[in-house]
């Protein structure tokens, strides 16, 4: 890599003569060896999934969560390092409790997305700091209906139909734009998105992973509600199918 | 002797996204001596190898209680550890107060995930030295984790950590499987044998390592001298090999999770 | 139900009882914007303790002890809450009722009341509690008590909500009133035999 020995890629608060910020681009590479993350916008809500990677066969299942709630009527996904990704999501919840405390209302998922891309972008500005190692995917539902957004470790958000991050981020996009989000409803949307991390999963190369997933929707009275599913590829669609109908 | 210019500062990350001051720090988890814990649905047992480094010294305390319901033991630096211990009880003694009520376990690991985490970020800090296993009931049941200097947390069936440790790992991962149905001495007994894998050969007595439990109507406590000594005895485990795997061999068979290399180890 | 401005009989449709969280009852007597405040407070911590979504939650003891802090906080800062609370639910099959003065005094009690009742409301009780009593024994008990209490507090209005808690969930009730009498003799001239100088 070009960048290597210039000594303009060990600070974040060094710019590189063509004008890029390296540490920022190094911590980015850091997310990208994550397990994928999958975030989609159906037509009546939001749903999130992630392929979390499980490093030894002694851990627990369901530990380790990687879906948090950040409020009633919104959650996060992270990919890359959960331990920065927690630092992400507490600081949600403050700005979510805070804003409801003052205005007493829920906060919009926009303001919420800016408030949190802002705190990520303060950790790019300082020497002191580092950037998060960490992007996160938001997805809320308030009175201008559900909303997805992707933070990223620069600190930049954007609002998506569905996107992806991690490893198999690629591989996940592609699927997602095959999707016909406008008219597919959550219950269908859940499916997908688990078959695509089922679909992107290398079993051969890959460490063993656990399907995390959790979605906001009418059916979860528009709260941000865990999904779960058991934990078998062969018998997937059935138990999907099976449990979503009788999920409510 | 630096391996690079990117690992002498914990702000900064390398090329290929990873950090080696933090990598550096769990480093000094694997230096410290074994530390094992063990659960199964109602007790946690953990078990320590603590050897002193001088005949004229005593060995460092490697298990603190942190309230009735929740002790610690550690891996690394023992200074780090009494740090983090002392911060633990503290957060407990604190949601006593408030609430009268014990803190769950896994709210308490997350807190000290956290903590650990700020370390990682900041310029003028260093990431602490030390790996913790937390073992704990609440009304969730009973819960063991690993906390890493990364800020990284797991709950596990049953894990060893520190120096060695690899060789009760393996004697664990071949049995875990088990442990869920074992009673309370069950679990001492393989936690010893656990230990024993880390000495490599040398005489496990009850004078080189620490035993102490939590588990349903019984507060946290080490258990004390003589009666290790008593359980070793009539084992025999000073000695003898370790018992074929309770569970079947396809379990034994797989690799065990070892690191990748040039990825970051931080999600071990 | 009363909500009064000074003596003046200002809402009469203030519900003072609010769940808390899954396992919990609250209710108040006291300052209504106060009472506010405290459910505010109750709801972040709720949202919080939620928002974990690891099994845990806080049930009835831990929301009374948190509310003793708070009110005992609050009187060491010279700005107290000025409300009695009364704490009740039911979790992992166990029972729990208790109440929080505005200066953080606080007990345990098979039965409670704030204010008036405890010298009107608490008697009774004492008289007539028993272990074993159904919901429909306990909702007749309650409301022998709130007819004296409605009798004997001239600003007092007869509106009232009972709530129900157990294992299964919350029931608050409709407003509603209870059959008053009227022609006691005894209320025909109050005053007559009192002794005092005006």
């Amino acid at each position: 890599m070009s960048s290597i020995g210039t000594g303009y890629d060990l600070s974040v608060t060094t710019f590189s003569p063509d004008g890029r910020v390296f540490q920022i681009e190094y911590a980015a590479k850091a997310v990208d060896n994550s397990g994928t993350v999958v975030g989609i916008k159906c037509k009546d809500g939001i749903v999130l999934g992630v392929e979390k990677l499980i490093p030894s066969k002694m851990l627990l299942a369901g530990s380790n969560r990687r879906i948090h709630s950040v409020h009633k009527h919104a959650g996060m996904a992270v990919a890359g390092l959960a331990a920065d990704g927690r630092q992400i999501v507490a600081r949600a919840k403050s700005e979510a409790t805070n804003y409801e405390r003052i205005y007493g209302e829920p906060i919009p998922v926009k303001e919420l997305a800016d408030r949190v891309a802002s705190y990520v972008h303060l950790c790019t500005l300082y020497w002191w700091l580092r950037p998060f190692g960490c992007g996160v995917i938001l997805g809320g539902y308030d009175r201008d209906g559900p909303q997805l957004y992707m933070i990223e470790p620069s600190g930049v958000s954007y609002r998506y139909f569905g996107t992806a991050i991690g490893k198999g981020r690629q591989a996940a996009k592609t699927e997602i734009e095959k999707l016909k989000l406008s008219d597919m409803t959550c219950k269908q949307g859940i499916i997908e998105v688990a078959k695509i991390i089922y679909g992107i999963h290398d079993e051969a190369k890959d460490k063993a992973f656990e399907l995390e997933l959790s979605w906001i929707c009418e059916d979860s009275n528009r709260q941000h509600q865990k999904v779960i599913f058991k934990h078998n590829k062969t018998l997937l669609i059935l138990f999907v199918w099976k449990e979503i109908n009788t999920l409510f | 002797m630096f391996r690079n210019q990117y690992d002498t500062d914990v702000t900064t990350w390398s090329p290929a996204g990873r950090l080696f001051q933090v990598e550096y720090a769990m480093e000094a988890v694997k230096q410290g001596s074994a530390a094992i814990g063990l659960r199964s649905a109602t007790h946690i047992v953990l078990a320590t190898v603590n050897k002193a480094t001088s005949e004229l010294s005593s060995h460092q305390k490697k298990i603190f209680k942190v309230d009735d319901h929740i002790g610690v033991a550690i891996a690394g630096l023992t200074a780090d550890g009494r740090v983090l211990s002392r911060y633990l009880r503290n957060e407990c003694i604190n949601h006593s107060f408030v609430y009268e009520s014990p803190l769950p376990i896994s709210r308490l690991v997350i807190q000290l995930a956290d903590k650990a985490q700020v370390c990682t970020q900041r310029s003028w800090k260093r990431p602490y030295g030390v790996g913790l296993l937390v073992a704990g009931l609440d009304e969730t049941g009973a819960h063991l984790y690993y906390n890493c200097p990364s800020g990284s947390y797991f709950e596990f069936q049953s894990i060893a950590i520190g120096s060695r440790s690899q060789a009760a790992k393996t004697y664990l991962e071949r049995r875990f499987e088990g442990f869920e149905k074992y009673s309370r001495e069950e679990l001492i007994k393989d936690g010893l044998f656990a230990i024993k894998e880390t000495l490599q050969g040398e005489k496990l007595t009850s004078a080189i390592c620490t035993v102490a439990i939590v588990g349903v109507g019984e507060p946290f406590h080490v258990i004390d001298q003589q009666t290790i000594e008593r359980v070793i005895e009539s084992l025999d485990i000073g000695d003898e090999d370790a018992p074929p795997p309770a569970v079947a061999e396809s379990a034994a068979d797989e690799p065990t999770a070892s690191q990748e290399p040039g990825t970051a180890p931080m999600d071990i | 139900m009363a909500g009064s401005y000074g003596s003046t009989l200002r809402y009469k449709n203030v519900e003072r009882i609010k769940s808390i969280g899954k396992h919990t009852l609250l209710g108040a007597s006291g300052e209504v914007s106060d009472f506010q405040e405290i459910l505010r407070y109750l709801d972040e911590l709720i949202i919080y303790d939620d928002m974990w979504d690891d099994g845990n939650s806080l049930g009835p003891k831990e929301v009374h002890n948190y509310l003793t802090r708070v009110m005992y906080n609050r009187r060491n800062k010279f700005d107290p809450l000025f409300n009695s609370l009364v704490v009740g639910g039911v979790k992992n099959g166990q029972k729990y009722l208790g109440m929080v003065g505005m200066i953080g005094t606080h007990y345990e009690d098979n039965h409670v009341a704030t204010g008036f009742g405890n010298h009107l409301a608490r008697p009774l009780m004492r008289a007539e509690w028993h272990e074993d009593m159904s919901f429909e024994e306990a909702v007749k008990l309650l409301e022998k008590c709130l007819l004296v209490l409605l009798y004997r507090d001239r600003s007092a209005i007869n509106k009232f909500q009972i709530a129900k808690i157990t294992e299964v969930g919350v029931t608050i009730s409709e407003p509603y009133a209870l059959k008053t009498f009227w022609g006691f003799l005894a209320f025909q001239n109050p005053t007559k035999g009192a002794e005092g100088s005006w």
